[in-house]
């Protein structure tokens, strides 16, 4: 079992790497470009049950840092 | 008054640290490991600059679950002296101790230079050897210094006079083309509402020496000994 944290720049924040790749990408002439943001995922393999109140603590306190950053959480079978 | 320095995994600048306290009358220094669990005896904490855990994840967030900063945590709590540098500012942000967050560069430039700060309040705890409005001349070296609050978390920095140094030309000004690194409003030093937590993102440990360029940073270390 895996569980997947998705975590991106809150769009209130300046993310100048998206804003360069967005940029990057309109030079190869790549149509209806908006906003490009640019974050991480984290997989975590995991044995045993699955506790996802922790794993949400978890991205909250360690993975990201929800001042700047919002995240998501997938669990894959 | 007794100082300790501490150091995790990744700090570079717990010596320099340590070497400008050491040279302060009346100051000494120790540096104290991160998997120590008491302050005990200590009259001020340093978090200093460096890579603490290689910056993995972001920088400070893996720091801020050391053994010692549950110890750093209650001395702050108990209005203990606690100063954070550069890494250790995002340390303090990243545990809560100091609000707002540092993000990457708005250049996305590494960026290792002399700036000029203003110093914004001289009546506190960390500025009080310097004058409102006296620029002083301090190294920056970072990679992620942008200093991000929301709208509400900058209202009550600015109402509460938290806002201690802010990036400035020569002259004083406060202005976008002195901004190193995108920070909101020029921040590069803040502290907490109590008045007993301060980080900043320049170094005045490495401007306490004349070889090094500029002795502006003793300002600040003369401040937490008055």
């Amino acid at each position: 079992m895996k569980a997947l944290v998705t975590i991106l720049p809150k769009p209130s924040v300046l993310d100048p790497a998206g804003a360069a790749a967005a940029e990057a990408m309109k030079h190869l002439g790549v149509e209806g470009v908006g906003r490009v943001r640019i974050g991480k995922i984290i997989e975590i393999e995991l044995s045993g049950s699955v506790d996802e109140a922790r794993l949400h603590s978890v991205a909250t306190d360690l993975l990201s840092n929800p001042v700047v950053e919002d995240y998501t959480l997938h669990i894959q079978a | 008054m007794k100082f300790a320095v501490v150091r995790f995994p990744g700090s570079n600048c717990d010596q320099d640290c340590v070497l400008a306290i050491n040279s302060l009358p009346s100051a000494s220094a120790e540096i104290v490991w991160h998997k120590d669990e008491s302050l005990a005896g200590y009259d001020a904490v340093v978090l200093p600059g460096g890579f603490s855990y290689g910056d993995y994840l972001r920088c400070g967030a893996i720091a801020r679950f050391s053994p010692i900063m549950t110890a750093v945590k209650a001395f702050a709590a108990k209005g203990g002296t606690v100063v954070g540098i550069c890494n250790g500012f995002q340390i303090l942000c990243e545990s809560g101790l100091l609000p707002g967050a540092l993000i990457r560069n708005r250049g996305l430039h590494f960026i290792c230079r002399h700036v000029g700060v203003r110093v914004e309040v001289w009546n506190s705890r960390f500025t009080s050897a310097a004058c409102t409005g006296q620029v002083l001349n301090l190294p920056i070296a970072h990679g992620e210094g942008c200093y991000y609050a929301d709208h509400a978390t900058l209202a009550n920095l600015r109402a509460n006079d938290q806002v201690l140094l802010r990036y400035c030309d020569t002259q004083g000004r406060i202005q976008a083309d002195a901004n190193p690194n995108g920070s909101l409003e020029n921040i590069a030093g803040i502290r907490n509402e109590a008045g007993n937590v301060f980080g900043l993102m320049p170094h005045p440990e490495r401007a306490c020496d004349p070889l090094l360029g500029s002795t502006d940073g003793r300002a600040l270390f003369e401040s937490l000994l008055s």
